[in-house]
């Protein structure tokens, strides 16, 4: 769908503040290239800025300072329907539409894009196997799957037109975590055959390290580090240390139970 | 003479009566659905007409009926017809319901989900027509189904005017000091207030979105 040159990165933040009423400052000064095919996992605790950053893309927001480039184009230059349908989106409430089934949640985007029927009723069929659902799910509505199937049918959702970047606001997180460990190691595959552009916000650590290519640390608004998962591990900046503590403090603590 | 003797006797014109009150009632509400419900979405795209129109609405609501009756009929066209004018205050007392809960309705829709279609490129007009009115109905329905059995009440108030319906019933039996002929205009009227208001109570339920 994109006609951008290869070399040119898919998304780009360049010096990008977000103001709310002219005064809070909800981003600031922000820089980061998200490269084709590689996975961005924002990672911060709640008002440090991940879904802001996430919006901006889709030109849910509009940046204040700076300018947010989608394969080399300011998010403001481009006719923002046709920038959005290029672009996947996956919520942490799902945003399934409760009145249509999971064929016509999963279908919105080719059908607004007016796809023959036959076509769009083949895709749905391809994304529901690609997502490991059922076919007899088709006819049913949201309130009738549980919140594993209803997360997958969001990401199907956001496959359906088959869009080279997609963006991902906790999809799992309102899961349990044999469910969301499922879905994240599905996931991971799904990705590596896919290779979309893919930039997942999550204030989940391990989820961080499981399905970043790269991960950018988000703190109250401004960015701290962006570090490939090895280097987070081993990093001495003192946030980053911080959250690894966080993290490994619960498993020794369970490693201490197990040996008491 | 007993009212059910009055009835049979005067059956003719009890359907006749009856027949025009439910032309009041109809287009009337008809006529306030077309108006309200684009009102109603208006104001939910452009916050700043929200106090001026509902005000509005509100005061007209407090205005007393057979006032409102009077204040229209020098109205030109409208005036030269007492079923007209009849009908056009109707829609007026009805445009509250109708904007109010097709703005709630909209504005009670789920987040999450109008910013998931926002996030998928949804155009306004498909958002509206696709995802926020089918969301709304049944909370605009509830809207119909207030100001329908409203509407039924006011319309007997429009015999005053000579605009026909079942207020005939009420005012002649008032004049001539006689409970069976009251009776004849107000049980009709309350038997199609209550059916009004199970008939749509039934659809609003069945349009509930969960």
């Amino acid at each position: 769908m994109s006609s951008a040159p290869a070399n040119v990165a898919a998304i780009n933040f360049r010096q990008v503040s977000f103001r709310i009423n002219g005064t809070h400052e909800l981003l600031r000064e922000l820089n980061l290239q998200v490269e084709r095919g590689e996975t961005l996992v924002l990672l911060g605790r709640s008002g440090s800025g991940k879904t802001t950053t996430l919006k901006l893309i889709n030109r849910l927001l509009q940046p204040s300072d700076g300018e947010v480039r989608v394969d080399g184009r300011p998010t403001t230059d481009w006719d923002v329907i046709r920038l959005r349908r290029m672009i996947g989106y996956v919520i942490q409430d799902v945003g399934l539409f409760p009145h249509f089934t999971v064929e016509r949640n999963i279908g919105l985007v080719p059908r607004i894009e007016s796809w023959p029927a036959e076509r769009t009723k083949q895709r749905v069929d391809e994304l529901l196997l690609l997502v490991g659902l059922d076919s007899q799910i088709a006819s049913r509505y949201p309130r009738e799957l549980s919140g594993g199937q209803r997360q997958r049918v969001g990401v199907a959702r956001a496959l359906a037109a088959d869009p080279p970047i997609l963006l991902m606001d906790e999809p799992f997180g309102a899961l349990d975590p044999i469910t969301r460990a499922e879905l994240q190691r599905e996931f991971a595959l799904l990705q590596e055959r896919l290779h979309k552009t893919v930039v997942f916000v999550t204030h989940d650590m391990r989820e961080a390290l499981l399905l970043g290519s790269r991960i950018a640390l988000l703190e109250a608004g401004s960015l701290v580090a962006v570090h490939t998962p090895e280097e987070f591990v081993q990093s001495k900046e003192p946030l980053v240390q911080a959250y690894m503590e966080a993290f490994q403090t619960g498993v020794q603590v369970s490693r201490r139970r197990e040996v008491v | 003479m007993n009212f059910w003797h009055f009835m049979v006797q005067n059956r003719s014109q009890v359907v006749e009566l009856t027949a025009e009150h439910l032309w009041l009632v109809g287009a009337s509400t008809v006529l306030a659905v077309l108006i309200g419900v684009p009102l109603g979405i208006l104001i939910t795209r452009y916050p700043r007409l929200n106090k001026p129109v509902l005000g509005s609405a509100n005061i007209i609501q407090t205005i007393p009926s057979l006032a409102l009756f009077g204040f229209l009929l020098p109205a030109p066209w409208i005036g030269e017809r007492a079923d007209r004018l009849a009908i056009l205050a109707l829609t007026l007392y009805a445009l509250l319901p109708m904007i109010r809960n097709t703005y709630t309705g909209i504005t009670g829709v789920d987040h999450a989900v109008v910013e998931a279609g926002r996030g998928m490129g949804m155009t306004d007009r498909q958002l509206l027509f696709q995802v926020e009115l089918p969301l709304a109905l049944s909370v605009i329905i509830a809207g119909i189904r207030v100001a329908t059995v409203i509407s039924v009440g006011l319309a007997t108030i429009a015999a005053a005017i000579g605009a026909g319906g079942l207020g005939e019933f009420i005012f002649r039996g008032l004049a001539m000091v006689n409970n069976q002929v009251i009776l004849a205009g107000a049980v009709p009227a309350a038997l199609l207030a209550i059916l009004a208001d199970f008939g749509f109570g039934l659809l609003e339920k069945r349009l509930q979105p969960h």
